[in-house]
């Protein structure tokens, strides 16, 4: 019963998102398409980390009709990101070009995963090879025996 | 062997060195792609008289203008205002506005009660200049140069240490003023 009820929800709040995005009329599904991945793929710049399909904010309002209208205007998705990122900078892309600037975005990343592999790796080696366990002596067998007997005995 | 123990300790100081770098960024405060380019052409009808129009032309009269971003609607715009007042008193540069998707009554209205600071202000409804200027965030301030370029711009209310430190300085160079 629950999980029946939190299924119709999900579905309820599923068409009130969808909704929102496709408030626009577009000729064609690809066209609409092509809408819906811009429109998550440039950020939002009054709410930082919302998306532009998220954002209700004024400005993200109007930024949706222009996609809109750059869409059925014909331009191609590279004119709309260029007259996005002319306009606000790299910061609206949530994909950065890959440049000087950049750089430590798309390699930083991958940078500290090998470092961390490498310092793993490190560790790992030197346990294994103290690993070697020295052989216990004649004393020490003995007190271990006793241990286990006394152990044995309780139970 | 001692060294190993100043490891963690040498990795704190670099993230405590990081921290204190990203605490003094300010995230609202986005780059402008625009800044020492052409600013974009427009022709808008003006709030106070809206068969008139005021475009990039009007600004190039100028040695050099402040371009100011506002709205009725905006808060922090109420907060600028009297400064703009007192430098638009001073008469020590122009200030033209950008009346940023508001009701054209509304925003009458506002200039009526707090004064207006403006030469003149244009009326962009639909906030589609607004887009081709890059705006994000009521107020913002451009300084806009005779030959029509973007020399600075500011982001958030302008207060008179901004002025003062930032605007002013750019201003009396394009001016040809020495400070």
């Amino acid at each position: 019963m629950r999980k029946w009820l939190a299924a119709m929800l999900l579905l309820g709040f599923h068409g009130i998102a969808a909704a929102a995005i496709s408030s626009y009329q577009f000729e064609t599904a690809e066209q609409e398409a092509r809408f819906n991945q811009l429109s998550q793929e440039l950020r939002c710049l009054v709410c930082q980390n919302q998306n532009l399909a998220d954002s209700n904010a004024g400005l993200a309002l109007d930024l949706r009709r222009q996609i809109h209208e750059m869409i059925l205007a014909g331009k191609t998705d590279a004119d709309i990101v260029n007259f996005m990122t002319e306009r606000y900078g790299d910061f609206v892309l949530y994909r950065p070009p890959l440049r000087g600037s950049t750089l430590v975005l798309w390699v930083g990343p991958f940078l500290l995963l090998l470092g961390g592999a490498a310092v793993l790796t490190l560790i790992v080696r030197r346990r294994m090879a103290a690993g070697e366990e020295a052989p216990l002596s004649d004393e020490e067998r003995q007190r271990l025996e006793t241990m286990v007997r006394e152990r044995g005995e309780k139970q | 062997m001692k060294m190993r123990y100043l490891i963690p300790l040498v990795i704190f100081a670099a993230l405590v060195g990081l921290f204190a770098v990203g605490l003094g960024l300010d995230p609202r405060s986005v780059p402008s792609p625009l800044i020492d380019k052409p600013a974009p052409a427009f022709a808008l009808p003006q709030l106070h008289s809206p068969e008139t129009t005021l475009g990039r032309a009007d600004l190039m009269q100028n040695k050099v203008s402040l371009f100011n971003v506002w709205a009725s609607w905006c808060v922090a715009c109420r907060q600028e205002h009297p400064f703009l007042m007192q430098l638009s008193r001073g008469g020590e540069v122009p200030i033209y506005g950008l009346n940023y998707k508001d009701e054209r009554a509304d925003a009458l209205a506002w200039l009526q009660r707090h004064g207006n600071p403006y030469r003149a202000s244009a009326f962009d409804y639909e906030g589609r200049v607004g887009i081709d200027w890059g705006v994000y965030g009521v107020p913002e301030t451009f300084v806009v140069d005779a030959q029509g370029t973007i020399r600075y711009k500011h982001i958030g209310p302008l207060t008179p240490q901004v002025w003062r430190d930032t605007i002013q300085p750019i201003v009396h160079q394009l001016q040809g003023k020495t400070s």
